[in-house]
Parts: C-alpha cells; structure tokens; sequence
C-alpha cells in the first residue's frame, strides 16, 4: 500500500520519477514551465554563459514577459529589457510577450492557458505561488536556479510539508479573497508556512473564480510559503478550456495524507481586512483599523489588478470623486485585461472618478515606478507587501487590503470600510420584500446582492 | 569576494540585526534592481535598515540576524549585494526559504542557530566551524551548535554553489570570470564567450 500523499507530494513525485515522496526529502524534479522576466533572467543568462551553455533546454517550455519596470523607465532597465529580448530571440522562444502584449507575468501565465494542472513551474519571483490555483506546483526561486533549470529542465527541492486550510462558509458580501488571505496570513504570521506548501480546500474556495483563488495562492510567500496550492475542479476546467486546447492531470491529495497543521476558517464570519504597515500579517479587521488618512491609494499587482477587481473597484467608484488630496492609480494586471477594462467602460469610471489608469506593470508595488512613495506618505495598496521601503521610501506607510476597500478609501480619504460604497441598489429592496428601514433577513440579503 | 571556505572555517566580526523578518527589500531596496553588477548592489546592502552598514563592514564579516532573516521577494541580489559587500556568511535564528536557497546555490553560507542573535555583540570575533557544527564567539568566549546543513547542501557548498555542480555533471566547466562583464553586455559578446568556453 503506497504512503497517502498530498496534491503537491504527487506532483512532485510523478516529476522525478518515484512513486512517493517524504517531506523533507531532496528530489529533483523535471520543470514544465519555466516563467521569465526582466529582473532575475538577465543575470540567469549571464551564468549560463558562464557553464558555457548555449542552448536552453526546452523553448517550448519557457515564457517570457517583461514586467517590473515596463515600460522602462531609466537607461538601466532599458539594457535589460533589450538583454531580455536579444536572448528571446536568439533561443527562438516564441511565447514572448512584448509590451503592448505583456502583462504581470503571475497573471498573464494563466489568462493564456499556459499553466495547467499537474504542472510544475518555476520562476525567478516570489509570487509565482500564484499558478498554484490551478492545482500545479508552482514556486518561486532565485536566479541561479533560473539558470540551471534553464539549462537542465530539472531543478532540486525539499519536499515540503503541507498545511491544511479548510474555508468552510461563504464569504460576505463586500469580503473578498484578499480580505481572507490578509486573515490566514494575520493568524500564522509571515513566516507561519516557512518551507511549507499551503493547501486550501472547502465551500468557500470551491464557490471562488479563478481569479479570487489566485489571490489567496499568490500571497502563500507571505507567509512564508514554497506554494499555495489548490485541487482543480469544474471551475478550473472552465476557465482552461477558453484558453487552451492542452491536456493535463489533475491530482488531488488522499483523503488520509499527512498534514503537518490543519486550519479550520468559517469564512461567513470575516469582514474586510487591512494588513497595517510593515507587515502582511498585520491584518486587522476594517472596525479595528481607526482613522488613517491616505496620501495614494493603488489597484495594481498579481495579487488584485484582474478584471473582475477593476469591476469591484469600478463599482465603488461609479458616480463618485476621489477625495481632494488623493492619488488613485489603477494599474491592470495584463494588457489583455486592459483592453477588456477599456471595452467594458470601466477606465471611463476611474477617469471620472481622478484616477489615472497606467499600462500594465508591476510598478510601484515594488517601489518602482507608476506612483512610489515619499517620505511619511500613507498608502492604501491592493498588493501583497508592505515591508519597510517596499513602494518606496523606507518611512513610507503601506496598508494592504482588497481592491474594494482601496476604491472606497481613494474616495473617502481615509481608510474606510468598503460596504458602505458598495451599497444596495434600493428599488430592490422592494422586491426582496424588506421593509422600509428595516433590516433584511440573510434571504433577504442574498436575494439583493445576487445581481 | 567573500564567502571563500577556507578548512571549513569561517571567521570574521560580527554584525548584529537581531530584529525578525528583516526582508529582501531592506536588504537591496527594489530601486537598485535595474542593475544586476553585483559591485553595484553591495554599495546599497542593508541601505534601508542601517544606511552605515556598508562603509562598516570588513572583508570576511559576518552577518546575524533574527527570525524569518530575508524573507520577502526571490531577488539573488539580496545575497549577491551582501556578499559582494564583504560578508562571509550570515548566521541566523532560521531563514526565509528562497534566501536560503539562493544563498546556499551561490555557495556561500547560511547557518541556522536558533537565538544566536540575541546574544551576539556587533564586533564580536565569530567562527564557524563547519566540520564541528558549532559557532564559537572568541569575544565571549561562548560555542553556540549550529543545525547541521543536509548532505546534498553539503555537496552544492563544497562544489561551489549549485552552477559549478550543474557544469560539471554536464561535463563543462563554470568560469565565473564571466561575470565582469558588465550588465549592458551584448549578444555578440555573449557569443563570443561561448566560443571561448
């Protein structure tokens, strides 16, 4: 009888030819996908000079988007994004994607379908995490492993030991996926998953798109872990087949492997989460946060820059000003988002509303450009970090939180809680039958927000 | 450049962050990352914890730190700025993964010892004694055990980090010469390097 394993022990195992795998274990697994951008390939193509290689494994393997600092914006950055491309087109990568066609790579991966179940995938950034949604094993690492993957198409792990979360429940209305990924962070601290892969499972994931799952993998190196990972399901399958004619594998953990922590969250019992500054795992439910006046507030990132967080934040926003003194910039994750955000009218809301609406970049959730910080300046981000210096100047203050509550804080102010922006239309209230200033029943409730 | 083992033994003065989660950002802050010319970066470590650090720090130093130590972004810049600033190693309470995994794929040491920062002075004289697995601090005249690194880490530091392990199973030889290059280097030159390799 083979050991019970988990999702990311079988992924691993079926990659380097065994039959199971032990956390703890070195293997060497064979690398399905290896994702490339302007900031740890150049230097992983410097080394592989230096092995006196010529020739990556696979180009059928490799997909490569400049991202972090597009379009470039010094001297420095322009040599690599021209590094980047050069090699691109000297190893004959096709799936390369040139600005106007880019996008954060986390979030360009899967709307091209490139990611798939089954799959293990590597690059040189911290939140490849993120294409863990789509049940692969997907992790981030430095540059020199970018160079011998590139090199070999193998690369070593240590096996991870896997944590459980089971979200049962259903999130509510104005409580988003950042808004429990902020909460699990809070509870396990940023290093609470430190070598680990986490594993979600339950009602309240198995009822979220793809894009709201991606939120949730994408933050699991905020807390510190080698994956965030999720079983492919009907919704998964769904959205692939838009995207991509490939087969895959879907695995799923046994109902009896081994865990090395299990979580139990209600998600019906959250609201929504600010992570305080300087760190992801100061999350604080919104009633606890007080008044903090921002300077900027920005929707951007691989965490919540998808189309469906430009609608939220659109929502928001709709018929409303950014308050006086208030930056609000809204940066699409991908240039295909972009174009979607165009033709659905939602850059017509953030305009009238004052935001500014960039191209897609990684930009200043890094502190890169596109909207870095000042000296003491405060900003409300829908991105994943908010170390010290992290958007920019290291007394800068960073708030993290869901697309939602930035859009509603851009128009306060200050940091507010997003339901009240996201209110009821009222002729509804009507039709579910609520009494004029009463309040209404959880059917009620359902039936009113389920436009 | 720093991080040479030399019988096993690592000796240098301290430098003491004993502060948790000091992350990537504050090790080389994101604006220095339109270069990767590791003599660039090393001008910047630790800019935004401790601006002095770099005019401080000595050739073959060591670094300790608290809880979580790099956590953050997967940036090898992190560990290339430290080490091209002359630390030798970086001893701390345990690691954020993909620091660990880069600095040990650079060859160049990370060793877990839980609570070792809350006891070191900055400027304390540290060894590190890898065959023995401990750390000895000369100044207090302490011997702290370190956790001892797995046998494949062991074989990627004695090998020189994880390219010169992938060369030579592949029957080339890794020349890290190569990196003085400059970071504007061109495809013609790239070729030319490979021709001569």
């Amino acid at each position: 009888m083979a050991r019970p394993q988990t999702i990311t022990e079988k992924i691993l195992a079926a990659h380097s030819d065994r039959d199971t795998v032990r956390p703890g274990e070195i293997v060497n697994a064979r690398i399905d996908l290896v994702v490339c951008h302007e900031i740890t390939t150049p230097p992983a193509i410097r080394m592989m000079a230096q092995m006196g290689v010529t020739k990556v494994f696979d180009a059928s393997k490799i997909v490569v988007t400049p991202d972090h600092f597009v379009p470039n914006k010094d001297i420095q950055t322009a040599e690599l994004t021209k590094e980047l491309r050069n090699w691109v087109k000297a190893q004959g990568i096709a799936r390369y994607h040139e600005l106007g066609e880019h996008g954060i790579c986390h979030a360009l991966v899967p709307e091209k379908g490139y990611i798939l179940p089954g799959m293990t995938a590597v690059c040189g950034d911290s939140h490849t995490t993120t294409l863990g949604a789509f049940g692969a094993f997907a992790s981030g690492v430095g540059s020199t492993d970018v160079a011998a993957v590139l090199t070999t198409g193998e690369l070593w792990f240590r096996v991870p030991e896997t944590i459980r979360f089971n979200v049962t429940g259903k999130l509510p209305h104005g409580v988003y996926s950042k808004d429990l990924i902020l909460h699990i962070i809070s509870k396990i601290g940023v290093d609470g998953a430190r070598y680990c892969a986490m594993e979600y499972h339950g009602s309240a994931i198995a009822s979220m798109s793809m894009e709201a799952r991606m939120t949730i993998t994408n933050m699991a190196v905020e807390a510190g872990g080698k994956t965030g990972i999720m079983e492919a399901d009907d919704i998964t399958k769904n959205y692939l087949s838009a995207r991509t004619d490939e087969t895959y594998t879907v695995y799923k953990s046994d109902g009896d492997a081994e865990y090395s922590a299990v979580h139990n969250i209600d998600a019906s019992a959250l609201e929504p989460v600010v992570a305080l500054p300087s760190l992801p795992s100061n999350g604080r439910f919104i009633g606890e946060v007080g008044h903090v006046a921002i300077d900027q507030a920005y929707i951007g990132s691989c965490t919540n820059a998808r189309i469906e967080d430009l609608r939220i934040a659109a929502r928001v926003m709709k018929g409303r000003r950014v308050a006086d003194g208030v930056r609000c910039i809204v940066v699409p994750s991908t240039s295909g988002v972009w174009r979607q955000a165009l033709r659905e009218g939602l850059f017509e809301v953030f305009a009238e509303a004052g935001c500014v609406v960039s191209t897609a970049t990684c930009g200043a959730c890094l502190g890169g450009s596109m909207g870095v910080l000042g000296k003491q300046e405060v900003c409300i981000s829908s991105t994943n970090r908010n170390f010290v210096g992290r958007m920019g100047h290291a007394e800068a203050l960073v708030y993290l939180a869901s697309p939602a509550t930035v859009a509603a804080s851009a128009i306060a102010g200050h940091i507010v809680d997003p339901r009240e922006y996201l209110e009821r239309p009222l002729r509804r209230e009507k039709e579910a039958g609520v009494p004029v200033g009463a309040v209404a029943t959880p059917e009620q409730e359902e039936y009113l927000w389920g436009v | 450049m720093g991080s040479v083992v030399q019988g096993g033994v690592i000796r240098g003065h301290a430098h003491v962050y004993p502060r948790a989660h000091i992350n990537t950002d504050e090790i080389i802050p994101a604006r220095y990352l339109n270069t990767h010319d590791h003599a660039e970066l090393a001008k910047h470590a630790m800019e935004d914890i401790d601006p002095g650090f770099v005019s401080r720090v000595k050739q073959g130093d060591i670094l300790v730190g608290g809880e979580d130590f790099g956590c953050g972004s997967s940036r090898e810049h992190a560990v290339w700025s430290l080490r091209t600033a002359g630390i030798s190693c970086v001893i701390a309470s345990n690691f954020a993964r993909i620091f660990f995994r880069n600095s040990l794929n650079n060859g160049f040491l990370s060793i877990e010892c839980a609570g070792f920062a809350d006891k070191a002075k900055n400027g304390d004289d540290l060894e590190v004694d890898l065959a023995k697995g401990v750390i000895r601090n000369h100044t207090q005249g302490t011997e702290h055990i370190f956790v001892a690194l797995t046998p494949f880490v062991q074989e990627m530091i004695a090998a020189g980090g994880l390219l010169p392990m992938v060369a030579k199973k592949r029957g080339t030889v890794y020349n890290p010469a190569i990196a003085a290059a400059k970071p504007d280097v061109s495809v013609a030159q790239l070729k030319t390097v490979r021709v001569v390799s």
